[in-house]
């Protein structure tokens, strides 16, 4: 499904990664682990386009995406969340999950600007899409609200039903539990089940080990740039490398 | 959303006749040419309004394209003979085309950089209306630009003009507010509250902040033109760097995205001069004193104040009926 090939980035003087690839498999939950400025977010920005990388390619299925843009790869179902959680912050929750149908209607600024029959239909349509998607995170009781206004809890919520509006193939997410209570993050777990059953393939970094060892079939560590270690979460645990990234060797 | 949506047709239709009807309990002719000039004002603080309230795009040029309106326009019908409608369409055609053009380098800038670019650019076109004396008439201007006519019906009195400057204003508010809650206008704001989400989420962001540069060029090139053949006279003067950020002022003073705040700005900052004539060349200061203030208690411009005292008092009303009863 998705393919890193050999990704290097370096910053400056500083090596973010060096040399490191992996696959994921279709369907599958991908947890991307190490401790902080191992490059986990590096490695996300580089695979959705915000960075490029110095040397390395991205593929997505048999497609090379080494150097596509974001708004590309929206379109080709690619789709992230953010460790900051980057809502729009002055539209309304509603409002949010359309921007995420973006791809998924076609009036310009010709027809919305005189409302043609056809933007109007469109616009019909895309309102009931993005209320289904927040029907299905659970946040269709706020639709209205503005978004800045929204919980922090909440946030994330609206920022995983706007990326699934993109219906993408495949969505990573950064750091999707931070900041969430435990009730929250169980809430979570069971909305990434959710959209794997969907048909999605997700990605996850998270610092979360009790989220990551639920629900990942499968875990990348990453540890000073390098890949560390890539197994089931049953072989990571047992890790003796792993295990002293951690906690320090002695 | 069905009650909101109908009560901005309402709202709309209320402000249309309204302008519509100004011009019967008006007698004298001066104000009338006061409210032509609103008119105009009001068409080229809406064009920055998409482009700075909207998409989050500053635009210190906007001068600049108004000026190249009322140009195009007044030499197109003075040294040739074009009609002066075709005049218009041209001089907005080549204005939206230029803004295409150097769109695509510019709004790659971001913040100051963007807004020192868009300064640039207004100041070049600036010089060039004063230096090409041959076609411009340079400093001393440029007279005798025709009356726009429709049949038998000349634009050549305030009456006129009043109506036909309103109809162009109306109908791109009404476009605008349509554009604004659109896909488009959605798209648009999502890059003005984070533009890496919107891109994550598929919007050309590069294209879009282009398209909306060259709408609003558009906008601007159209106000020039009427200006030109309203007034008959243009000198460069009337297209300087202070008149960009006389719009600029007009905008924020009404209200960031808000398309009746940029009428109401161009009210304000049309009518002012009168008042601030005793302050002579130093009207620029009250202007960024006015800005300061706005600002800083009222970020949402006066159309935000508005709204919020209409919701303070609705409150409080609803509350002691509450009490009463």
């Amino acid at each position: 499904m998705l393919k890193v090939e050999s990704i290097t980035q370096i910053f400056g003087g500083l090596t973010a990664l060096e040399n490191v690839s992996f696959s994921v498999a279709p369907h599958s939950i991908t947890g991307v682990i190490g401790p902080n400025g191992a490059g986990k977010t590096t490695l996300f920005n580089i695979v959705t386009g915000l960075y490029t990388q110095t040397e390395g390619k991205v593929y997505l299925g048999d497609k090379n995406i080494s150097f596509f843009e974001p708004e590309v790869l929206a379109r080709l179902g690619l789709v992230r969340t953010f460790q900051n959680v980057e809502l729009f912050g002055q539209m309304s929750v509603l409002e949010n999950v359309m921007v995420g149908l973006h791809t998924k209607s076609k009036s310009g600024i010709f027809s919305c600007a005189f409302k043609l029959p056809g933007q109007i239909k469109e616009e019909k349509r895309i309102k009931e899409k993005a209320y289904q998607w927040l029907e299905f995170t659970g946040l269709a009781d706020s639709a209205d609200v503005t978004a800045c206004n929204l919980p922090f809890g909440k946030g994330r919520l609206l920022e995983i039903s706007r990326a699934m509006a993109v219906e993408p193939q495949i969505i990573l997410m950064d750091e999707p539990a931070a900041g969430l209570n435990s009730r929250e993050t169980a809430g979570l777990a069971g909305l990434i089940r959710k959209i794997q059953e969907l048909g999605v393939t997700i990605v996850l970094v998270e610092h979360d080990m009790e989220l990551v060892m639920d629900v990942c079939e499968s875990i990348i560590v990453l540890n000073l740039g390098k890949k560390l270690a890539h197994g089931t979460p049953r072989e990571i645990q047992e890790n003796k490398a792993v295990i002293a990234a951690y906690l320090g060797e002695d | 959303m069905m009650i909101k949506e109908k009560r901005q047709i309402f709202i709309f239709l209320l402000f249309a006749l309204v302008v519509l009807l100004v011009p019967i309990f008006l007698k004298g002719s001066y104000f009338l040419n006061v409210l032509v000039f609103i008119g105009i004002n009001t068409l080229l603080a809406v064009a920055l309004n998409l482009l700075l309230g909207y998409a989050g795009q500053i635009s210190l040029g906007q001068a600049a394209f108004f000026g190249l309106g009322a140009y195009i326009s007044g030499i197109l019908t003075t040294r040739f003979p074009v009609d002066p409608w075709l005049a218009l369409v041209v001089a907005a055609g080549c204005a939206s085309v230029l803004a295409f053009v150097i769109g695509f380098p510019i709004l790659k800038l971001k913040g100051h950089y963007l807004a020192m670019a868009t300064l640039g650019f207004g100041i070049i076109v600036y010089i060039i209306f004063n230096e090409t004396v041959d076609w411009t008439g340079g400093p001393s201007g440029l007279s005798g630009i025709p009356n726009l006519r429709l049949g038998p019906f000349v634009f050549d009195n305030d009456r006129n003009n009043y109506y036909l400057v309103w109809m162009m204003t109306l109908g791109v508010m009404l476009l605008s507010i349509n554009l604004s809650q659109s896909r488009i206008g959605r798209a648009l704001r999502a890059i003005n509250d984070s533009e890496v989400a919107a891109r994550v989420m598929g919007v050309n962001a590069r294209m879009m902040k282009v398209q909306i540069f060259t709408v609003s060029a558009f906008v601007s090139a159209i106000a020039g033109s009427l200006y030109a053949h309203t007034i008959t006279f243009i000198s460069p003067a009337s297209f300087g760097f202070n008149f960009s950020v006389e719009l600029l002022t007009m905008v924020i003073i009404g209200g960031l995205g808000s398309i009746y705040g940029s009428f109401l700005g161009a009210t304000i900052l049309t009518m002012l001069p009168e008042f601030l004539r005793v302050f002579r060349d130093f009207d620029i200061v009250i202007y960024g004193l006015m800005l300061i203030l706005i600002t800083m208690f009222m970020p949402a411009g006066l159309i935000g104040g508005i709204e919020m005292s209409i919701k303070i008092i609705a409150e409080k009303i609803k509350g002691s009926a509450e009490n009463n009863a």
